[in-house]
């Protein structure tokens, strides 16, 4: 497989902190690569090295095996496209769309072909005299697009950009964009906060913390199989319960949570016995009031606080018993459950195989 | 309700009067009637009999004598000159100011600009004489390091007051032109670095054509103000270089011929609004949204 990004060992400094740390990784031609991460973890920083808006202080960037140190971002064969669009609000769709064609020097008849091929393919066929303020959000997102990929770029790169929609164009664009992306067969990178972006989008993720990649994995692994308590917690959501190891075979690890419940879990690391630890468990992992006669369940009694109604994202908040600690529960909305009120006590239970252990890290 | 409602527009319209009037009694007395005056007094004339008549002869004069409408053009291309100038000069700066340096001093620089238009113009032009006139500082200097053999005059030459004209119209160029400039989005001029674009075409596809209100707001004010300059062109100008206000000048004042100067006035006034609407149809510019 061709490799069209490759990013080995990038740090990048500013006077008091280290933005980027020492990150490494390829892309392969044509794949969906997104790095996740909390606003202010680098990774702005990261796809302007890539981009040439900034120099990295050491490592090396190579895009399809060249190597970009010292190359300005008008000759790099990557493009950018910003948080805000950065449309260019002086000239039309079409203008916008041309500005790069023209850069290069092409000729007026090649110019105009290809500026309403692409226009076809974002399905804005016939915008070309538009002003960019008559545009609505959606239209904006893919003239920008276009003006990006019109260019043929070797890896297009994307700040966030569906930050700025509301809700309902988000979702539509997220499905857009991952289908206009296997349509053109361009490499993608793709950064953004939004963990449900990038596990939509993505064939690739990489998270992102504090300038370091924490995990780089397939959208499943990292949901399934997060490997650091960051990512864990970082990536869907999870509920932290903090206890001590009471014994660790290698295998199944017994702990004793700090209000007194000991559960059992699967896990392939070793721990020493009291040794302090963080039990991540999914809301969905927690089953309600599961059937007597599945064996091998951790069960336990809560105490229903309140129902978080959300449609097919319900949930149920509780606290286990004579407890202060809070359990987020799904709540399946398929109406067997509807007879769950508040302040009732019911009994919950989960597979010692969806549970995850972490040793605690002091913070 | 109907009256309520036609006694509250009532008040309206006398509220606006009231705020209106001094500007209109500003604008109709101190402009608009002496213009009249002005205007009748530069079709008037003595006839041979020394009577005063109707007549075209102080707009003939103007044509037919080489000095009145050589002077008139040459004041005309040198104030765009002028104009042109500052803007190459003070585009950089502005750029300068609101983009490259670190925003903590952009406050600091801005007011350093200023700092010189709290002096007098008159004032300033004298600092101009001293460091360029024979026995002046920079003579004084290039003497002493041996560059020249022996002093040489540098006022009272065209570049000379070129330069004064720039130096003294630097501020109504920078103020606009900063304030465009500061609302132009950095990503911008990054997007189109990112698409392929060098220094030059960024300045003229992106920056220049976001700045256009600024540039012609100030090149308006720039150009006017060059054009009915007198101070400048007089102290630094001299004799060989003369400018049309002095032309003007001489009519009111060493000539008494008001009539004569009147229609010069007018002149001036033509040329002036004619450029003005001029560079607003070539950069596509409405007056209206320029001065705002």
């Amino acid at each position: 497989m061709k490799i069209d990004l490759s990013v080995q060992h990038v740090t990048k400094t500013y006077a008091d902190f280290t933005a980027v740390d020492d990150v490494s990784f390829q892309v392969e031609t044509g794949r969906f690569f997104s790095i996740l991460g909390p606003s202010g973890c680098g990774k702005t920083t990261l796809l302007r090295m890539i981009a040439g808006l900034s120099e990295p202080d050491s490592g090396k960037i190579e895009i399809r095996a060249r190597d970009m140190a010292g190359i300005p971002p008008n000759r790099r064969p990557v493009n950018l496209i910003f948080q805000n669009l950065a449309l260019f609000p002086m000239m039309d769709v079409a203008e916008n769309i041309a500005f790069g064609l023209h850069r290069r020097g092409e000729g007026k008849a090649v110019i105009h072909k290809k500026v309403s091929a692409i226009l076809e393919r974002v399905d804005l066929a016939g915008f070309e005299t538009k002003k960019i303020e008559q545009l609505s959000g959606g239209q904006k997102q893919r003239v920008a697009i276009a003006r990006c990929l019109v260019l043929e770029p070797a890896v297009l790169l994307l700040d966030e950009p569906l930050g700025a929609l509301d809700l309902k164009l988000r979702e539509q664009m997220k499905v857009e964009l991952k289908k206009l992306q296997a349509k053109v067969g361009t490499t993608f990178v793709y950064i953004t906060h939004d963990q449900s972006e990038a596990l939509v989008m993505s064939d690739h993720v990489a998270v992102m913390n504090q300038g370091v990649f924490q995990q780089m994995d397939t959208p499943q692994n990292l949901y399934n199989h997060p490997r650091t308590p960051f990512v864990a917690r970082f990536v869907g959501d999870n509920n932290a319960w903090a206890g001590r190891v009471n014994s660790s075979d290698g295998k199944t690890v017994s702990i004793e949570t700090n209000d007194g419940f000991t559960f059992q879990v699967l896990s392939d690391q070793s721990f020493q016995p009291g040794e302090p630890v963080d039990l991540f468990l999914r809301p969905e992992a927690m089953l309600i009031q599961p059937d007597e006669a599945i064996a091998d369940l951790n069960r336990f009694e809560v105490v229903v606080k309140s129902l978080l109604f959300d449609g097919a994202n319900s949930r149920l908040l509780v606290n286990p018993l004579k407890t202060g600690t809070e359990l987020l529960i799904a709540l399946p909305q398929n109406r067997q459950y509807d007879y769950v009120r508040r302040d009732d006590k019911i009994e919950v239970g989960w597979a010692k195989t969806s549970g995850l252990c972490f040793p605690k890290i002091e913070t | 309700m109907n009256t309520s409602a036609r006694a509250k527009n009532r008040n309206f319209r006398w509220g606006l009067l009231f705020f209106l009037a001094p500007v209109c009694l500003w604008l109709f007395l101190l402009i608009v009637l002496p213009h009249i005056d002005l205007l009748i007094m530069s079709f008037r004339a003595e006839n041979d009999m020394g009577d005063m008549v109707w007549s075209l002869s102080n707009y003939r004069n103007f044509f037919e004598e080489p000095v009145y409408w050589l002077t008139y053009v040459r004041t005309a291309i040198y104030s765009v000159l002028v104009t042109f100038l500052t803007f190459c000069i003070t585009l950089p700066l502005a750029f300068y100011i609101t983009k490259v340096v670190c925003p903590r001093y952009q406050g600091f620089l801005t007011i350093l600009l200023l700092m010189p238009f709290w002096v007098s113009e008159l004032v300033r032009v004298y600092g101009w004489m001293i460091l360029l006139r024979e026995s002046g500082v920079v003579n004084h200097f290039l003497l002493k390091i041996g560059l020249l053999n022996q002093p040489i005059e540098m006022l009272y030459r065209d570049t000379t007051m070129v330069l004064g004209l720039v130096y003294t119209s630097m501020l109504f160029m920078v103020v606009p032109l900063i304030s465009v400039l500061e609302s132009l989005d950095d990503s911008l001029i990054e997007a189109a670095h990112d698409l392929g674009a060098n220094t030059w075409s960024i300045l003229f596809k992106i920056i220049i054509p976001h700045a256009t209100p600024g540039i012609v707001s100030g090149s308006i004010v720039v150009f006017m103000l060059t054009l009915g300059n007198y101070l400048t062109p007089n102290l630094m100008g001299g004799k060989n270089s003369l400018w049309f206000t002095e032309q003007i000048y001489n009519q009111f004042i060493a000539s008494f011929n008001w009539n004569q100067g009147s229609a010069f006035g007018f002149l001036l006034l033509i040329i002036s609004s004619l450029i003005v609407w001029l560079g607003l149809t070539l950069s596509r510019q409405k007056l209206g949204k320029v001065v705002q």
